[in-house]
């Protein structure tokens, strides 16, 4: 606190007491002791928090240096609870973060800027607050990692255990809504000159993130987001300024946004070459994957939860695609053998999640539960067996490969025992 | 009518963003950078050198430095440690990205030597990035590289001769073409796996 606002405080209190005295005296109104105890439960409300008997959480770890020297497991990142998320929207406090082992920035606002420079007529400096003075736009859109879902993804083997949860397999996936400038809106003050066909967009965080990305993309529909479901961007999720690239690849979504740079070729940051290109069986790899396929998860029945017994249950789950909105999803009860429209619930946007139900009654046997969507391209989620055919692989490859098999939407199988509990059956 | 609606819509739209493309819009809103604050900002190297700043070094200037700033991490001689991972490593490497545990190493697995300055320049050391000079930074790519038997231990590292090294899995990428690489679909992926 500067010394500025602790005069401004106590002159406020002192300027309270007076009044207080000042009332007392002349009215003989409340005792002057009331007053403290009211101004502590006043604090206590400035920021709400939810009920102690509401425990959902995110789990994984943020791969620090400190973990690693102690021997502790470290994982690549920290993933949402679908299993306990109603609605379409991730609360900015469980969103998933992927850190690659460093930890946000402590930045000041005031203090931030965008850069936008390289082939433009009128290279462009803006501070935050400018940015905010300029026509803004407010959508739904998901974030996915490009290894959410894979058999071997950010979070090792947990995806494949037995006893896996929704988060263990789906949860570095998030859904906010955003608000900020579209990234056209800048460009075009800019003046993007003709030679332009890429954009390298770089964080403020201490490894600087840079990824290119092709300039269609960047007149299309990304944005410069400060908004996130009603305040400003989280610090974990790029306050104050962060890259939304609505339904590509994670990667693309830089975080702490401070320099776009238009170029005439991808960069080859480090990220895009040596992390993210995913691995053909003839060890060729293909890199510059960006869109991200329609994929759903149901999040309740799902692995994890245990059926109070035989009866009426509502199936509910999450669907996405990047290539748009979710047209269709279907649910299974009987392991695949028949399928079931599910209802869609407002709002269906436009490469974001989007909540699903389907009524069940469980009649207390063993089955396995399946979901399915299809987006407004037509396109199907695939099962493992179509995944591994683009592949070029069996799916023994793709359960057992080290490595992160990229963009994985195939189809999630839950096995409901007689027993009630549910169980992941992608292992 | 809908659809009717909609095609005017984007012809509006089209014809919109030929109109405005070159044109500012929002008066007072952003200044113009001085030379001096892009040049501050702009640490993009590209993968054909551009944007490498002056300066050089060996192998040999590496070592110091690298014993100095980098091994408490990634281990004496690049091997890895705890924190950081292995930084050395070859065409022995390069033969693993067939099996079920591919290794990626700088040597064994990245395309273009310039990512490595890059990379080096804008993240490392750990928590004191942007601290290096451009000397220690060409010293430290040229100490990896021979390291992984891809320079000799004597070759300088500059401005030219940096985008010239020839990575062993430079043409381990595909598309190969950068055109190529923009439009997915007409790359023929699906579901966002790519041929």
């Amino acid at each position: 606190m500067n010394p500025k606002q602790t005069d401004r405080r106590r002159f406020l209190k002192n300027g309270a007491a007076l009044a207080g005295l000042a009332v007392g005296a002349s009215a003989s109104a409340l005792p002057a002791a009331a007053e403290p105890a009211l101004e502590k439960v006043d604090e206590l409300h400035l920021y709400g928090e939810r009920s102690h008997y509401v425990t959902a959480v995110r789990n994984g770890s943020i791969n620090n240096p400190e973990r690693r020297l102690k021997d502790e497991p470290v994982a690549f990142g920290l993933r949402t609870p679908l299993q306990d998320s109603v609605g379409m929207i991730t609360p900015s406090s469980l969103h998933f973060t992927i850190s690659h082992g460093f930890e946000p920035p402590d930045i000041d606002p005031k203090e931030h800027h965008l850069l936008i420079h390289g082939m433009v007529d009128r290279p462009l400096i803006f501070s935050v607050d400018e940015i905010k003075r300029l026509p803004f736009v407010t959508r739904f859109h998901f974030v996915e990692c490009h290894g959410n879902s894979s058999p071997r993804g950010p979070g090792g083997d947990a995806r494949i255990a037995a006893n896996a949860t929704p988060q263990e397999t789906h949860g570095f996936t998030s859904c906010s809504q955003w608000t900020g400038v579209l990234l056209s809106t800048l460009l075009k003050e800019a003046g993007v000159q003709k030679t332009a066909t890429w954009i390298i967009a770089e964080g403020a965080d201490e490894p600087k993130h840079s990824k290119s990305i092709p300039i269609g993309k960047a007149w299309d529909d990304a944005l410069v987001a400060y908004g996130q479901n009603g305040e400003p961007v989280r610090p974990e999720q790029g306050f104050p300024l962060r890259l939304i690239v609505p339904g590509w690849q994670g990667i693309n979504n830089v975080k702490w946004l401070r320099r776009i740079d238009l170029v005439d070729e991808p960069y080859m940051a480090m990220m895009e070459t040596s992390r993210y290109p995913s691995m053909r069986l003839d060890g060729k790899s293909r890199w510059f994957e960006f869109e991200l396929g329609p994929k759903s998860v149901i999040t309740r029945p799902a692995g994890g939860y245990k059926m109070p017994g035989p009866g009426f249950h509502e199936i509910t789950g999450l669907a996405w695609s990047g290539a748009g909105a979710v047209k269709r999803v279907e649910v299974s009860t009987d392991g695949g053998r028949t399928w079931k429209d599910a209802q869609l619930h407002d709002p269906i946007a436009r490469k974001a999640h989007t909540r699903f139900s389907s009524p069940w009654t469980w009649d207390g046997k063993e089955t396995i539960l399946l979901s399915r969507c299809t987006d407004d391209q037509g396109t199907v989620q695939p099962t493992i067996a179509q995944v591994a055919k683009l592949w070029n692989a069996d799916i023994d490859f793709l359960l057992k490969t080290q490595q992160v098999v990229g963009d994985f939407n195939a189809i999630q199988p839950w096995k409901v025992n007689a027993d009630g509990s549910v169980q992941n059956a992608l292992v | 009518m809908r659809l009717s609606k909609l095609f005017g819509g984007a012809i509006f739209l089209l014809a919109a963003n030929v109109a405005l493309a070159q044109t500012p819009s929002y008066s007072n809103v952003g200044r113009t950078p001085t030379k001096e604050e892009i040049q501050a900002w702009d640490i993009s190297i590209g993968p054909d050198g551009k944007g490498l700043p002056a300066g050089q070094g060996t192998a040999k200037d590496g070592a110091p430095i690298f014993a100095a700033k980098c091994a408490v991490c990634h281990g004496a001689q690049g091997e890895g440690g705890k924190i950081g991972p292995r930084v050395v490593g070859g065409i022995a490497d390069t033969e693993t990205l067939t099996t079920l545990k591919p290794v990626r190493t700088v040597g064994g697995y990245w395309p273009y030597a310039t990512s490595v300055y890059d990379f080096i320049h804008r993240a490392m050391p750990r928590d004191q990035s942007g601290t290096l000079t451009p000397n220690e930074v060409y010293a430290l790519t040229a100490f990896i590289l021979f390291k992984s038997g891809i320079i000799q231990e004597g070759d300088v590292l500059d401005q030219k001769t940096l985008p010239k090294v020839k990575m062993p899995n430079r043409n381990g990428f595909v598309p190969a073409r950068f055109e190529d690489i923009p439009d997915e679909h007409k790359r023929g992926c699906t579901q966002g796996i790519c041929p």
